[in-house]
């Protein structure tokens, strides 16, 4: 139910466009490296309903790789998937060396992942610099007793841990805000500190579903920038989900297009955008009337 | 809880203000109340406000900062009573202060047992295992009577307040007494809230799982603040039956008191560490101003069960009220007070 | 019969008939939590407040079935008010904070019954004997077997209710889909109001049960924590689950007291019943007719 997703209108000339310049580069750097994560015939179902069958993605390390498809398509759901939400009922997942039937939520920030949720899931109470603080809780060693009697180390790994997110906060400019509670800020905000939450621990791998919803196109167009300032860097590799056709071709290397729960094609922009079963599927039509 | 937003460990907009308020009641507290008190101040309000107060204080840690509603905080305040009475008469030579330490270790370790449930139950659920819980502690200190050194009907005395020779026998000194201990646990709860770990409660009362993605070890996060929270509730018992009350029953920790102290947070403020203190102090002014206004009003017809009435239909409309008007409590108005005054200078 | 298995199934009835009446005052909290959310913990007070009511009518002299209709007329009124002064204001609240609300007004109705009607205890005579009658070799309470019937009669109306008339069936859209059903043009504070009323009359019936089982005083409201294990086992969302898990829990509290009272300690109904049934759900999260809840995140 994706009440808040304005259809965004996206001109012909813009949709279709590829980002030339970056596209080559890319994808050199894509080729070389083993995938960073693998999902190997990944099926899940609700009930009656089929919402990922027998699905493969593979994302090679560094890529930012987008996955596109109607709504009901089992976006969300590949991305629970990966981050351990939901437990697929076959198939196998890989980050980095380690392989999953089902991937442990509790060890995800342990394996270097970090992600951010279609609807926000930010922590209310928390100013914004706690809440950034907070995405770095897995690299908090002191106990309790050093952090209530305020050891030494404990200090210092406060500070420290400060430093790091006030960077982040820095960097996507969320400076104005960080004594405010995160529950109080616009919603474009809202989804930067969620962004921040999940960079402040340097992931390997980044799962975005849907950073961009409800945005409007200026904001868009600004969360792309962080999203690729992000990948430049730390590193990491990125997958995300969104609808804006027009953003997913100009900011990814490479694309997946569900639909049904089946992967119905994968490579880079412009092979999607010249695949006839994607351009049957959904590319047929009018973008924004199809995605939104 | 999801809604009432804790300004956790937020710098405040002028923090020198509120330490030299601290300041200026810790000087009042200890300074001059002792000088002009009356025993009816000191055995009728200020000890029970300061028992309370902690109650709630450790209360709050749990539902105001963790997020998980019980039900049951009367049970571990009687723990606390009954475990420092225990130590006390069974190990005599232990110091007051380590005795009402380990008694609140034995009520934390209550709290840890009476959290479990809450690794695989949530909201109603878990509320509903914690009056399990208080149930169950009613039953076994009515049952063994070896809790209460086999008296009838469980009622145990408080053995004489003295640490390092000084006595806090008397009036002044029970509440000098709890004053302290009261103090004392309240840095250590401040500085739990503003610790990484206490956000960390707030993570997982806010969104349990955003908090289990980002790594906070959320089983383990509850557990201490069942724990963490049993200790305080624990020691704020062995205050209510120590320095309060000298002489109590199983049936004095019942579920009534544990409305109470609910009540206490609500009207306080939920996730504030000051709102344990406004709450408490409403809760125990209530049935004063009450009783005399109807008095006033009524005569002789007010009598001590039409108090009784009147003060819990008082406290329900506050409970209803402040849910639907202020849901922040007491801490909030206080708060939109103190921001008025300072436009106006 | 063998003497011990004559002596059990006698417990294990007497159980089973009292578990009946857990069961009515756990209907009346599913009916509000079904349509609203609420877990509305003054469903106690309400009880008490009506069986308050009744007697102190008839003990001035109003014949029973005047009193019962003045009574059922003070219920419907009350239910409405609580809807609107308290719950209204608050909708969209989270459960929890709704919940807390509902403390606050069992407070007030408990403080306001006695404040009213005085705090002694009433006897309630509902001229049903309560000698036992003897069926095939055991005993069985005569009062028990009415209030099962009068049980089964209210179920049976309550599911005539929802099946067949417009706000019954509005009911049943409100519960499966209040955002659908508000979507259709269900006008949801109407049956909100419906609901509540129709709790206002669930807590008549089981306070005059319960009033002459007990006898009409302040403990009578009490009964809602025996209906709390009843709604852990069956689920806060369904009757049925109500009185299958009332007949469990009644017949586990009288099984415990009778043959676990002589070895642990007596008095165990107090927690045995919130031991049983949270043991359970912990093995089976879900309760006992549960469905599986999908996380939406």
């Amino acid at each position: 139910m994706n009440v808040a997703v304005r259809p965004h209108l996206v001109d012909g000339t813009r949709s279709v466009r590829l980002p030339s310049s970056r596209q080559g580069s890319r994808s050199g750097i894509v080729a070389e490296g083993a995938p960073f994560l693998a999902v190997e015939g990944v099926s899940l179902g609700f009930g009656g309903t089929v919402a990922l069958d027998s699905v493969d993605l593979s994302v090679g390390e560094g890529e930012i790789h987008a996955v596109i498809g109607p709504n009901g398509a089992g976006k969300s759901s590949l991305i629970n998937a990966i981050s351990g939400l939901y437990a697929p009922d076959s198939g196998t997942i890989r980050i980095g060396d380690d392989r999953f039937s089902r991937v442990p939520t509790r060890r995800l920030a342990r394996l270097g992942v970090a992600r951010t949720f279609q609807n926000l899931a930010l922590f209310k109470g928390l100013t914004v610099l706690d809440t950034v603080t907070a995405g770095l809780v897995d690299r908090q060693s002191a106990g309790l007793a050093a952090q209530i009697l305020g050891l030494p180390h404990a200090r210092r790994e406060a500070r420290e841990h400060q430093e790091r997110a006030e960077a982040v906060i820095a960097l996507l400019d969320l400076a104005a805000y960080r004594d405010r509670l995160a529950g109080t800020l616009p919603y474009g905000v809202q989804k930067r500190v969620e962004l921040a939450r999940a960079l402040v621990a340097r992931p390997r791998l980044l799962l975005l579903d849907e950073p961009m919803a409800g945005m409007t196109a200026t904001e868009k167009q600004r969360m792309s920038g962080d999203i690729r300032a992000a990948r430049d860097s730390t590193g990491a590799t990125i997958v995300l989900i969104e609808h804006d056709v027009g953003v997913v071709m100009s900011l990814s290397d490479r694309v997946t297009v569900l639909d049904h729960g089946r992967r119905i094609a994968s490579g880079t922009p412009a092979e999607i955008q010249a695949d006839p079963a994607v351009i049957a599927a959904y590319l047929g039509l009018a973008f924004d009337e199809t995605v939104a | 809880m999801a809604t009432t937003s804790a300004p956790l460990a937020k710098a405040p907009p002028r923090p020198s203000a509120r330490g030299i308020g601290v300041a200026l009641l810790l000087v009042i507290a200890y300074g001059i109340v002792p000088l002009i008190g009356t025993s009816y101040l000191y055995e009728a309000i200020l000890t029970p406000f300061l028992a309370l107060s902690l109650a709630a204080l450790g209360l709050n840690l749990l539902t105001g900062y963790a997020g998980q509603l019980s039900l049951g905080s009367s049970a571990f305040m009687a723990v606390g009573a009954y475990a420092a009475f225990n130590l006390s008469l069974r190990l005599p030579f232990l110091p007051l202060p380590v005795t009402i330490v380990l008694a609140g270790l034995v009520a934390a370790f209550a709290g840890l047992v009476a959290g479990l449930p809450a690794l695989r139950l949530r909201g109603f659920y878990l509320a509903v295992s914690t009056l399990a819980v208080q149930f169950f502690v009613a039953w076994l200190l009515n049952r063994v009577g070896w809790l209460s050194n086999d008296s009838p009907s469980g009622i145990i005395s408080a053995p004489p307040l003295v640490v390092a020779g000084l006595s806090f026998e008397d009036a002044r000194g029970r509440y000098l007494f709890s004053l302290t201990v009261v103090a004392l646990l309240t840095v250590l709860a401040w500085r739990l809230v503003t610790s990484p770990t206490g956000r960390n409660f707030v993570a997982v009362r806010d969104n349990e799982t955003a908090a289990r993605v980002i790594g906070v070890k959320v089983a383990r996060t509850k557990l201490l603040a069942f724990a963490l929270s049993s200790f305080v509730v624990g020691v704020a018992g062995v205050l209510w039956a120590f320095a309060y009350l000298r002489t109590v029953e199983p049936a004095g920790f019942n579920l009534d008191r544990s409305f109470q102290i609910l009540f206490i947070v609500i009207i306080g403020g939920l996730g504030t560490l000051r709102g344990a203190f406004l709450g408490a102090g409403l809760i125990v002014v209530l049935p004063l101003l009450l009783s005399r206004f109807g008095a006033a009003v009524l005569g002789d017809g007010f009598d001590s069960g039409t108090l009784e009435m009147c003060q819990r239909i008082a406290l329900g409309i506050l409970i209803v009220a402040f849910l639907i008007r202020e849901p922040a409590g007491l801490s909030a108005l206080l708060d939109r007070a103190a921001r008025r005054l300072r436009r106006r200078s | 019969m063998n003497p011990d298995l004559a002596f059990l199934v006698e417990v294990l009835v007497g159980g089973l008939l009292s578990g009946v009446m857990y069961a009515l005052v756990a209907i009346g909290f599913v009916l509000i939590y079904k349509t609203s959310g609420v877990l509305n913990f003054a469903q106690g007070a309400m009880l008490l407040f009506a069986a308050l009511t009744f007697v102190s009518l008839t003990e001035r002299g109003v014949p029973f079935a005047g009193a019962f209709a003045a009574t059922l007329g003070v219920m419907a009124l009350l239910g409405l008010a609580i809807e609107r002064a308290v719950l209204r204001p608050l909708v969209n609240q989270p459960p929890i904070t709704l919940f807390m609300a509902t403390l606050g007004v069992a407070y007030v109705i408990e403080g306001a019954a006695q404040l009213a009607w005085g705090t002694q205890v009433h006897g309630l005579d509902l001229g049903i004997d309560d000698t036992p009658i003897d069926i095939a070799g055991i005993l069985v309470s005569r009062f028990d077997l009415f209030a099962a019937a009068v049980a089964g009669l209210m179920v049976a109306v309550l599911s005539l209710f929802f099946r067949y008339t417009r706000t019954g069936l509005a009911f049943r859209a409100v519960a499966d889909d209040p955002l659908a059903a508000l979507n259709t043009g269900l006008r949801l504070p109407r049956i909100w109001a419906a609901v509540w009323i129709a709790s206002g009359i669930v807590a008549l019936v089981a306070g005059l049960l319960w009033g002459a089982r007990l006898g009409v005083q302040f403990s009578l409201s009490l009964v809602v924590l025996k209906a709390l294990p009843v709604l852990v086992l069956g689920g806060f969302d369904s009757i049925l689950g109500a009185i299958v898990a009332g007949l469990i829990v009644g017949a586990v509290e009288k099984l415990s007291e009778v043959y676990l009272g002589p070895v642990i300690g007596s008095g165990i109904e107090g927690w045995i019943a919130y031991v049983a049934a949270l043991g359970f759900l912990l093995l089976k999260p879900s309760g006992l007719f549960g469905l599986r809840s999908v996380e939406r995140v």
